[in-house]
This record gives C-alpha cells, sequence and structure tokens, in this order.
C-alpha cells in the first residue's frame, strides 16, 4: 500500500464502516419509517412506533394511503401547480442569471465593479425581510392567488448569479479569444462557446433552484387561499386541520412529496457535485 | 465589427489569456462591443433584481415608519420611530431573538464540525464512499414541510424517538419533546441539522479535494500526525470553504420558519419556546396585516444579519476574493 492511501485509509478500515453505516442509518431512518408508515394501516403507525415494528410496513395496507392522500389533498392539482411553479423558475432562472454572471465576470463594461457589489450585497439580504412588502406590491397589482407572484420574485436570484459570476471567472479566457478571432460576436460567443462550458453550473443552479421552488412554504402561505394555485408542501396542511389524524395518508403524501425531488436528484447528482467543486460556492 | 482590428493584433496563436499586443484603437473597439453586451446581457436579470429586491427593500424601509396596513380605508400616515419602539418594546420579540440566537450559536458549530467530520469521513478511499455520500446529502433533498411533520411523528411522546430513549435509558428520559417548553427547540435543531448538513458535506468536500496531495506527503515526511495534518494542513487549506459554510449555515439559521410553523402544537409553542423573528414578522404583517410593523421587524432583522455578516468577514478576514 502506498504513503497515501495509508494516510487516507487510518488504521480501521472495518472501524470507518461501522462509523459510516451508523451515520448512514441516523440520515435514513426518518425516510424509511415514512416509507414504511405510508404503507400500513392508519392506526397502526402511532401504536407501532415504539418498537423495530416502526420500520416494517405491517399491517400492509398496499397504496390505499396514497389513494386517500391523492383525493383528500387533491393531490393531482397541486402537484401539477408546483411542476408549473418550479420549472417556469429554474427555466428562466437558468437564462437570466448565467447571463447576469458572465456580463459580471468577463464583459468590460462601465458600472460593472459597482454591479458586482450590489450583488453580492444582495446575497444577504433574506427573503424573508422582503415578503411583506412583496405582498403589499402584490396586493395593490391585483396578482395575489396567481402562479405569476409565486413565480416572477424567484427568477432572478443574487445568489445563483454569483455561482455563475465565480465560474466563468474560474474559465480560462482562450476559448472566448478564440472565437473572438474567428469572429464571433458576444452573443455567438456566449451560447456557442460558453453556455456549453457552464454546464457543471447550470445543473448545479438547476438542482438547487428546484430544490428551493419545490420546497417554498412561507410565500406561498402569504400568497394563496385556495387549492387552484397552492404548492405541494402546502397541502400537508390539509391533513392537520380534518381530524382524526390520518398518519399513514400524511406520510404517503410526504414521500409523493419528495420523491420527484429524489428522482432529480439521483440523475443529476454527478453534475451536481462536479458544480459545485468547480464553481467559486466553496470558496 | 471589431472582429478585424482584433485579429490583427492578437498573436499567432491567438489563445494567450493575458491578450498582449492589443493596440489602443483594438481595446477601445472590444471596450464599446462589451459595453453594449454587458448592459445587454444583464439587463433581464437586474430588472427582476430591481423590482423584486430592491424595490420591496426600500419599501420596507419606508413603511415601517408608517402606520401603513394590508388593507384599509384610512389613510396612511407617518409615525416616526413607533413601529420601532413597539417592535424593540415587546417581549415576545426578544423571546424570538433570544430563541434565533440559540439556534445560531448551537447549530452553526455543531452543524459545521458535524459536515467537515463527515466530508473528511467520504473523502477518503473507502470502499463505497459515492454511496454513503449519498445517502448522507439525500435529508437535503427532502422537502422541509415533509420533513417537519415525519420528525413530529418521531417525537411524539410515544413515538420512536422514545422508544430509543427509553432503552437507552432504562426508562429515565422519555419527554414529551414537542409539548416542552425545554426541548421543542432542541428537538427543532436536530431535525435542522439532519436536513442541512449534508449540503455543507457536500461544500467542505469539494474544498477538500483541493487541497494537493504534496502537502500531505510533505507533513508525512515531517512527521505530523494525524491530528497535526488535519490541523496544519486539512483546516488551512479549505478555510474559504469553512468560512462560505459557516456566513451561509448563520443567514440560513436566522431564517428558522418553517419548522417551527409547523412541528410544535402551535406556531411557535409551546408558550413562545420556539418562536422566531421569521414568525413574529409572518404573524405580525399576514396575521394582524399590519405592514408597517412587519416592515420595522424585516428591517431590524435584516441589520441584525447585516451586521453580523460584516462581523464575521472582519473577524476571519478572508483573503482576496476569486482571480
Amino acid at each position: 500500500m502506498s504513503a497515501t492511501t495509508t494516510r487516507r485509509l487510518g488504521g480501521g478500515h472495518l472501524l470507518q464502516h461501522a462509523v459510516m453505516i451508523v451515520l448512514a442509518a441516523f440520515f435514513l431512518f426518518p425516510l424509511v419509517y415514512m416509507l414504511a408508515s405510508s404503507l400500513k394501516e392508519d392506526g397502526a403507525v402511532l401504536a407501532g412506533s415504539d418498537s423495530f415494528d416502526a420500520m416494517l410496513p405491517t399491517p400492509w395496507v398496499g397504496t390505499e394511503n396514497y389513494g386517500d392522500a391523492v383525493t383528500r389533498a387533491s393531490f393531482g392539482r397541486v402537484f401539477l401547480n408546483s411542476v408549473i411553479i418550479s420549472s417556469v423558475i429554474v427555466g428562466l432562472g437558468l437564462v437570466v442569471n448565467s447571463l447576469l454572471g458572465y456580463a459580471l465576470a468577463r464583459l468590460r463594461f462601465t458600472g460593472r465593479g459597482f454591479l458586482v457589489a450590489v450583488v453580492i450585497s444582495l446575497i444577504i439580504i433574506p427573503f424573508e425581510a422582503l415578503a411583506v412588502p412583496l405582498l403589499f406590491m402584490s396586493a395593490e397589482l391585483g396578482i395575489l392567488d396567481t402562479y405569476q407572484v409565486q413565480i416572477l420574485p424567484f427568477i432572478a436570484n443574487p445568489l445563483f448569479v454569483y455561482l455563475f459570476y465565480t465560474f466563468f471567472l474560474n474559465v480560462p479566457v482562450s476559448l472566448e479569444e478564440a472565437a473572438r478571432v474567428d469572429g464571433a460576436g458576444p452573443v455567438r460567443i456566449f451560447w456557442s462557446v460558453v453556455a456549453p462550458l457552464a454546464r457543471p453550473a447550470y445543473a448545479t443552479m438547476a438542482i438547487l433552484g428546484f430544490l428551493f421552488s419545490w420546497g417554498q412554504f412561507l410565500w406561498p402561505v402569504m400568497v394563496t387561499r385556495g387549492v387552484d394555485v397552492r404548492p405541494l408542501p402546502l397541502g400537508i396542511g390539509t391533513f392537520k386541520t380534518t381530524p382524526p389524524v390520518q398518519w399513514g395518508d400524511i406520510m404517503a403524501y410526504a414521500a409523493m412529496m419528495t420523491l420527484p425531488l429524489l428522482v432529480i436528484f439521483l440523475i443529476f447528482q454527478r453534475y451536481f457535485v462536479q458544480g459545485v467543486a468547480s464553481s467559486g460556492v466553496k470558496g | 465589427m471589431s472582429a478585424e482590428t482584433t485579429t490583427k493584433n492578437v498573436p499567432e496563436s491567438g489563445i494567450d489569456p493575458a491578450r498582449p499586443g492589443r493596440t489602443a484603437t483594438g481595446r477601445r473597439r472590444d471596450r464599446a462591443r462589451d459595453t453594449w453586451a454587458g448592459w445587454l446581457f444583464s439587463a433581464p436579470g437586474l430588472l427582476l433584481l430591481g423590482l423584486f429586491m430592491i424595490a420591496p427593500f426600500l419599501m420596507a424601509a419606508y413603511f415601517s415608519f408608517t402606520n401603513q396596513r394590508l388593507i384599509s380605508p384610512l389613510p396612511t400616515r407617518f409615525v416616526g420611530l413607533d413601529n420601532y419602539t413597539s417592535v424593540l418594546g415587546s417581549s415576545s420579540f426578544w423571546q424570538a431573538f433570544g430563541n434565533n440566537v440559540t439556534f445560531v450559536l448551537v447549530v452553526v458549530p455543531v452543524q459545521t464540525a458535524f459536515a467537515l467530520w463527515l466530508a473528511v469521513l467520504v473523502n477518503t478511499k473507502i470502499r463505497g464512499r459515492v454511496i454513503y455520500r449519498t445517502i448522507y446529502f439525500l435529508p437535503v433533498v427532502t422537502v422541509i414541510a415533509a420533513a417537519s411533520v415525519v420528525w413530529t411523528l418521531l417525537y411524539n411522546p410515544r413515538g420512536l424517538v422514545n422508544a430509543v430513549m427509553e432503552t437507552v435509558t432504562f426508562g429515565a428520559f422519555a419527554p414529551d419533546w414537542l409539548g416542552s417548553t425545554t426541548w421543542a427547540l432542541p428537538a427543532i435543531i436536530v431535525t435542522s441539522i439532519w436536513q442541512g448538513v449534508g449540503f455543507q458535506m457536500v461544500i467542505l468536500l469539494a474544498a477538500l479535494q483541493d487541497v494537493p496531495d504534496q502537502l500531505y506527503e510533505a507533513a508525512e515526511i515531517d512527521g505530523a500526525t494525524r491530528w497535526q495534518q488535519f490541523r496544519n494542513v486539512t483546516v488551512p487549506g479549505i478555510r474559504n470553504g469553512l468560512i462560505f459554510v459557516v456566513t451561509v449555515t448563520t443567514i440560513l439559521s436566522f431564517r428558522l420558519f418553517d419548522q417551527v410553523w409547523i412541528m410544535p402544537q402551535t406556531p411557535g409553542g409551546p408558550l413562545g419556546s420556539t418562536r422566531t423573528m421569521m414568525l413574529e414578522l409572518v404573524e405580525t404583517g399576514f396575521g394582524q396585516q399590519q405592514i408597517g410593523a412587519a416592515s420595522a421587524i424585516a428591517v431590524t432583522f435584516f441589520v441584525i444579519v447585516l451586521l453580523i455578516t460584516i462581523g464575521q468577514r472582519r473577524f476571519v478576514r478572508e483573503e482576496g476574493e476569486a482571480s
């Protein structure tokens, strides 16, 4: 074994595996519990939760809870709402934020230094601090209870602009120079040279952006009333307000809300890790 | 287009990143083109940021000095510092502030250290490290609302957490976690760390992988122990990553809302023991529709976060921005 590997592995292989498996159990058990509970009788969820039975889907009721959750919380509707809202935010966000990040990193125009400072200071403004005036603005504009009010404020995001900005700073200029020499204008250069290079940054923003928007809770609570435009996370409230509490249904709903994200993440995981590694996020 | 000028002046390779050999004309032409392209590329982003961040921010500052309400037949009038005095004079605000501070003081160090430990563990060449990394990251990919509900059930007095507690402590310790003024906040802290630590881990992992192997080899030749290597090679090597993680975790911790809204029996309960500044803001601005008072909370909140962020930056004195 080489010196490097010895250092990396340290003494106990087995010990490290043991530690890492215990940690894995800590991160996984609530998710397993959620899935197991979603597949068992409502009454058995709480009754069986003081033993190892909690982790087993018995007594098994198949997808009955899922069916109930779908009808009780108008799952189809709110799911569609979430898909529409999140995809529009992420889709437009990818374009808008990368263009701004690129301009700030690469194009030498007057006022650029100032804009960089503005974007960086915007990162620390928490959305919550803006929620109240935004609520007022939306009420004045008469767009409460619409998709627009849930989409527009989130397309441009200073954190993502910064992510692209630092990513583009670290990309060598040589390719762009070559394209310039060939007579390509800024738009062509961006479209056919820069954007394809930035795939990891786009993947990172897509995943993070999807995570943020899919989980949105505070803002939709404030600006939506009916089920027509409400996103998924708010649906979970439906179960708490109408007793008796059907834990199986709630767990089924929670599982259905989480699964799409898990699938997307597992598919794009590789790009995501690459993106974090190549962007300035890590400092 | 300026491309001709550019071509003439770029050395034959045309790929020198330092762009030497430009004439003044070439540079000026480039500059003019970069200016219109720069503003064109920036316009959509700047417009949206201006409308939905800068404008509302200025509005919040303005409203905080008025008695603005969401819907009201009465005209808005200036009330000076009234909103601030009533916010800063209310005990519920200070209770919320105290809870926020406790949360931050526990979560930031614990979560950062935990994330670093996880990152170091998955950065070894151990078999299955990708699987471990994926599992540790999974809670980040759950929706906070869903995670909060699952944990609420786990914390039930007769739930799984207590089943474990009773076994470990032989029945001596099994509180009603979310129903107790002492244990509700710690319970929410555990849930938050469970949910968030994987994200910090990925960032620190990326930073760890940038630390050159030679540094470790050199340290080893000098006879440094593993702990010394960690202290003197790893930690300085990932300094910027750590700074980023600490800053972001602090800001996010101050924004705590979803968990305290969903997990306790009543939002912020029991008896305000999990009340946070964000909850205070939502209840005032949305619940009671007092835009003026809520804006005062928002501004106060922003100032606190700003001061802390500046303080942290000063404290660590970050070495120059990337390039």
